[in-house]
């Protein structure tokens, strides 16, 4: 908590007002300490819970997690991307590339296709940068095109119909054997137990990592941003240098998600790992449907998603109809999402990444104990 | 050498239909600086509906005649019932509202009119060419794809230059405020934009169904294609898209020429590297 003081002259004394600049809310310490928990629990599932759950949950971590990152892309930067399927299908193809070609450890080349993605990103961002707001988005999305094409050229990753993953890199993965053993299970069942951890860790190093980067001052920077881009640069902030930071890191990010996702399917075709609508028309879903530019907006769509998908997804076309009509409904009556309707009425903040200036009032003696 | 030749012709031509998709594009982004991720499904659109026309016994150039005016209809209330709700500073609610319909569009079709591939008939008109010796024959069809490109253009810059509604247009483009202070409705100029977007989708529509086969997924390419058009020409020039356009389907055709499977990543990386060299395009006009 930083405090400081300013006088204010009123009727008959004078009044030195203190104030404070606060981020922690009560609501916030209550919810670190439920999301301990809840993390803990989440961490010993895979000891009595089923495979189809781990499955499932699997799925739901690895939305989530690129859902955290187009909204620190979109939400916090303004970085409005329709291409972030670029660096899913990039990451998903090094994975391959690594563990196919190179005969690397699974787990570590999902690192890789991170750190590949991120590279991908440096020269994409040089160019698509030159774009501004709207531009910006299809502009992403021929980078993904770009990607897609090129990658669906190599024949040693099956060209444009895809290739499989063999099934020793998947049970290779480093400690899968003394998983299976220690639960007793058979292969199958401890590989989807191990991608399902790396999809908790990535899911929680992803927030982590947003949340961090908000809280410090690339977070201010960024919200700075958001208000006026001309104030913000002549107070100091190298606008293209935030900018780009977080475009490389988001990719990295991406990219190990995208690496994990097609660890876990096991088979890759270009269509599938660059999908618009598996992995950036979703995505957008959860962020606006949730609330965009909050940390708690994407876990709310998330929720919301999963059960939309789950309930509604066999009926297909239709299906997408609805969830393109719930985005434009909302898009026009509510533009903050379910948690910008909760927080702004109840002046909630779960996971707060703004500071708020408290004032203290009353009647506090001066440093030199005037009254 | 005869096959370079041919190659360049038919890239113009290609390029002739790439700027007709572009033009609605480059028309909105003008007046509004509005992005419409919906446009390439909105052009698939006009396609299936002239073919559903033509399947109805109407005869295709009446279809497509009727079908103009339908979607400026379509474009109009899409602008003044949605669009226009969501004006602003934050470009977020209009990106997403033209995102949700590119996906209403794209599936609506696939449930009305199924994944399989159509074309609409012309006739003899098809498959006729005209001889330009060397045994280079120029096909009718996309030369009329080509002229009417530029037709649509003259017909717009004479619109927009020419006109008293032309003058309201341009002034909402170069400052919304100030042509508001004159009396200017802004949203209903930006309601006759999307109408005219629309109108010329259909056209664009129509070549796009002569010429090629089409289903209810092909949409998004075609948003990028006009998209790169738009950018490579230079913001705010009509006559500057339809040259983008000619790059992109140039671009395309000597890619096809080299390697079959270069075709589309050829168009891509000319617009990047247009990009890079040129950021405001070829012949850039307005500013943002």
């Amino acid at each position: 908590m930083r405090t400081g003081s300013m006088s204010t002259v009123t009727k008959s004394e004078k009044v030195r007002t203190r104030f404070a600049v606060v981020r922690e809310t009560r609501a916030s310490t209550i919810t670190l300490i439920l999301a301990v928990s809840a993390i803990v629990i989440l961490f010993a599932l895979p000891a009595f819970a089923s495979r189809v759950l781990l499955q499932e949950l699997f799925y739901v971590f690895t939305m989530l997690s690129l859902a955290q990152l187009w909204n620190l892309l979109a939400g916090s930067a303004g970085l409005i991307s329709v291409g972030q399927q670029a660096f899913v299908g990039v990451g998903a193809y090094a994975l391959f590339a690594f563990t196919v070609i190179a005969g690397l450890d699974a787990v570590l080349s999902i690192v890789l296709s991170g750190a590949l993605a991120g590279l991908v990103a440096i020269p994409a961002a040089l160019i698509v940068f030159r774009l501004r707001g709207a531009y910006f988005a299809i502009g992403t999305w021929v980078v993904a095109e770009v990607c897609r094409l090129v990658l669906a050229q190599v024949k040693q990753l099956g060209g444009g119909t895809g290739t499989s993953l063999p099934p020793d890199i998947a049970s290779s993965i480093v400690g899968l054997d003394s998983v299976r053993d220690f639960f007793a299970v058979r292969g199958p069942a401890a590989r989807d137990m191990m991608v399902y951890w790396l999809a908790l860790l990535l899911a929680l190093g992803t927030f982590a990592l947003v949340y961090r980067l908000l809280r410090s001052r690339h977070g201010l920077a960024l919200s700075a941003l958001g208000d006026s881009e001309t104030a913000a640069e002549s107070t100091g902030v190298d606008v293209f240098r935030t900018k780009f930071l977080i475009y490389v890191l988001t990719a990295v990010a991406t990219g190990m998600v995208g690496a994990l996702i097609f660890l876990q399917k096991a088979r890759i075709s270009p269509d599938a790992a660059f999908s618009l609508i598996d992995w950036t028309a979703y995505v957008i879903f959860i962020v606006v449907i949730g609330g965009i530019g909050s940390m708690e907006g994407p876990i709310i769509g998330v929720a919301i998603f999963y059960l939309l998908q789950y309930y509604l997804a066999a009926l297909g076309s239709w299906y997408l109809m609805l969830l393109g009509a719930l985005a434009i409904v909302l898009m026009l009556f509510a533009p903050s999402g379910i948690w910008g309707v909760i927080s702004h009425s109840l002046d909630l903040s779960l996971f707060p990444v703004r500071r708020k200036l408290i004032a203290i009032t009353g009647s506090v003696p001066d440093k030199d104990g005037k009254p | 050498m005869l096959g370079w030749i041919d190659t360049l012709l038919q890239g113009v031509l290609l390029g002739g239909l790439y700027s007709l998709y572009a033009t609605g594009l480059s028309v909105i982004f003008g007046i509004m600086r509005l992005v419409n991720l919906a446009h390439g499904d909105l052009i698939v659109l006009g396609a299936f509906l002239i073919l559903a026309a033509t399947s109805a016994g109407v005869p295709l150039i009446v279809a497509c005649a009727v079908v103009v005016p339908i979607m400026f209809a379509l474009g109009y209330a899409l602008q003044s019932l949605l669009l226009n709700r969501a004006l602003g500073r934050n470009i977020l609610p209009p990106l997403l509202i033209t995102f949700g319909l590119s996906i209403i569009v794209q599936n609506g079709l696939l449930e009305t009119f199924s994944a399989d591939t159509r074309r609409l008939d012309v006739g003899p008109l098809q498959s006729a060419s005209l001889p330009i010796g060397g045994g280079i024959a120029i096909g009718i069809m996309p030369l009329i794809g080509l002229v009417a490109a530029v037709a649509v253009i003259l017909l717009l810059n004479a619109l927009f230059y020419r006109t008293a509604v032309g003058r309201a247009f341009r002034a909402t483009s170069d400052d919304v405020e100030i042509a508001q202070l004159m009396g200017i409705n802004n949203r209903s100029i930006y309601a006759l934009t999307m109408g005219i977007s629309l109108a010329v989708c259909a056209l664009a529509a129509f070549f796009l169904g002569t010429r090629a086969n089409f289903d209810p997924s092909i949409g998004p390419a075609r948003l990028l294609y006009a998209f790169e058009a738009v950018i490579i020409g230079g913001l705010g020039s009509l006559w500057g898209t339809l040259a983008g356009g000619i790059v992109v389907g140039l671009a395309q055709t000597i890619g096809a020429h080299i390697d079959p499977e270069w075709q589309l990543l050829s168009g891509h990386i000319a617009f990047l590297i247009v990009l890079v060299i040129r950021p405001r395009g070829l012949f850039p006009r307005a500013v943002d």
